[in-house]
């Protein structure tokens, strides 16, 4: 059921560019593997993933395989779901040197292991709960300080610019980090599309939060829908990327399809998914983890290894993917993007503005 | 019960007990620990001890509520697997997680609260093991009962562990604090009880 409702992408929105027949095929074979996967592993399992969703329905969600065999059959849920999503190739995109000599971590890990909450609260959720989710047609707003306030759709923004390669880290501010190979386009391109007036120092980042296929927003976790910012300078850094693919393929709904933030320089919750609005604003704009708990997070949030979290060690990160052994790697000032960052913040004190 | 029901019951433990490890091995060895396997474990090998925490503190209530006594044999056994659990957790922690990295964990006990609470759970259960033995029982006599009193506390700490864990969605550790709450009510409530009936009868008399 996941996987015939995940292929129901309106055909009419695809370019016939975008789909190679291999990948067609691939997904049929998916397909075929996943029901075996469900005939092996049988009514207990899709009982089990059964009572997960109704209990993310009822708006709670639970640890995941803490106590009982879950892990098992949620590691086979998430290749289900991992298998489920149609994979879809971004046929023109140019490498850039951004991330030479990065190893990326493994497809299946960057799109089984998300927060999220907009999908339930484990890390897995995203990628089994965001099945219903629709990520095109998709058309973003753009509102506020700005010369063309207009609604823009997916298509259209995804030609802004050329599209690239930037292979990225990706740190979480819970201390765990990845290597991603996203696909996007410099949000500078956007905003000099829109021509913001004199009076837009900052940009606002709405995401969707539609509860019909949003099972997370349907418990107050968090002040829906999920609200991010950056200050102009920080939009307008070459750095900062539209996102709207990651391994050559379109965004698959876990990690934020259609299009989603990706600063590399500061901590993940930054990076807003699926964004729905975009709005050019004087007032440095209140954000969501922020009005959660001011004490925890900053609406600057860059990666600073100097500035403690009450949770969290920030001087160290657990790179996903290096295994039960694979212990920790010191923390990088700006996760290690300083020399095409670090001026923008020059004579801060990073201490109070984290 | 007889002595050997009693044994049965107890090497029925030691298998259940053991399920657990023997899950995250077989997990391990089948590489389906997820994205972030230490992660994994650290929260497995926590939550177990904490279910082993609160199996151990109910065999008393138990009491209370049916009058059964024999399950009152089993907590020695089911403690010591609370402890054996802890002890996973936090080598886990120590050396998974931190990798040994022992400047980092300095800051990391010390700075975040949560880790700091867990730390002295861990540290209270070290001298309630170590005079889990007879020997140690007889020896300290009334002290050994002031002495595992602590528990309570340990219990305590350990849920506020959890509590502080999560970011946002507190719902799986609330449902450890209201089982826990619920074996202090009864405990209370019995006390009370005794206490009032006790007072009855001095009075009576």
């Amino acid at each position: 059921m996941i996987i015939l409702s995940k292929s129901a992408i309106n055909p009419s929105n695809i370019q016939p560019s975008e789909i190679t027949a291999r990948e067609v095929f691939d997904n049929r074979r998916g397909f075929i593997k996943a029901a075996g996967y469900g005939l092996v592993a049988g009514s207990a399992l899709l009982l089990s993933a059964k009572a997960r969703a109704a209990s993310v329905a009822g708006g709670t969600t639970e640890g995941d395989g803490r106590l009982l065999g879950r892990a098992n059959a949620s590691a086979k849920v998430d290749k289900l779901a991992a298998n489920a999503g149609t994979r879809i190739k971004i046929s023109n995109y140019k490498k850039t040197a951004y991330g030479a000599g990065e190893k990326p971590t493994k497809y299946e890990d960057v799109t089984t292991y998300n927060n999220y909450y907009e999908f339930g609260t484990d890390k897995s959720d995203p990628a089994k709960y965001s099945s219903q989710f629709k990520a095109r047609p998709w058309a973003i707003s753009i509102e506020g300080e700005v010369k063309k306030a207009k609604t823009i759709s997916i298509d259209e923004l995804m030609k802004l610019a050329p599209l690239e390669e930037r292979i990225y880290r990706h740190r979480c501010v819970e201390a765990w980090s990845m290597v991603v190979p996203w696909v996007g386009l410099p949000l500078a391109s956007l905003v000099k599309w829109a021509e913001p007036t004199g009076n837009a120092k900052f940009i606002e980042f709405i995401s969707a939060n539609d509860p019909q296929t949003m099972p997370g927003v349907r418990s107050p976790i968090l002040d829906w829908p999920y609200t991010e910012g950056l200050r102009i300078d920080e939009a307008n850094n070459p750095l900062t990327l539209l996102a709207v693919g990651l391994y050559g393929e379109l965004l698959q709904n876990q990690n934020g399809a259609p299009v989603r933030l990706v600063m590399p320089w500061k901590y993940g919750f930054k990076g807003g998914k699926s964004i729905v609005k975009i709005r050019f604003v004087e007032k440095m704009p209140l954000t969501t983890w922020v009005k959660s708990g001011p004490n925890e997070y900053g609406f600057y949030a860059n990666v600073n290894p100097n500035v403690d979290h009450p949770r969290w060690t920030q001087s160290s990160e657990r790179p996903i993917g290096t295994g039960l052994f694979g212990g920790r790697v010191k923390t990088r000032m700006f996760n290690g993007y300083t020399e095409q960052v670090g001026q923008m913040y020059a004579g801060m004190d990073l201490f109070n503005n984290f | 019960m007889n002595k050997q029901q009693i044994l049965y019951v107890k090497v029925a433990v030691w298998v259940l007990a053991l399920l657990p490890l023997v899950r995250l091995i077989w997990l391990g060895f089948n590489d389906n620990l997820g994205a972030n396997p230490i992660e994994f474990v650290e929260h497995s090998t926590g939550t177990w001890a904490l279910v082993f925490l609160l199996i151990t503190l109910s065999m008393t209530p138990i009491r209370q509520l049916t009058g059964l006594v024999w399950q009152i044999q089993l907590r020695r056994l089911l403690g010591l697997f609370m402890f054996f659990y802890a002890c996973l957790h936090i080598t886990t922690y120590v050396w998974l997680d931190f990798a040994l990295m022992w400047d980092e964990l300095l800051i990391d006990v010390t700075k975040h609260p949560r880790i700091l609470v867990g730390f002295a759970a861990f540290l209270l259960t070290i001298p309630l093991a170590a005079t889990s033995n007879s020997y140690m029982i007889k020896r300290l006599k009334t002290n050994w009962k002031k002495l595992h009193q602590l528990v309570y506390l340990i219990a305590i700490l350990a849920v506020v562990h959890f509590l502080m864990l999560v970011k946002k969605d507190l719902t799986e550790p609330i449902y450890y604090a209201i089982a826990l709450v619920l074996l202090f009510g009864i405990r209370l409530y019995y006390k009370f009880q005794t206490n009032s009936k006790a007072m009855l009868k001095a009075k009576a008399m």
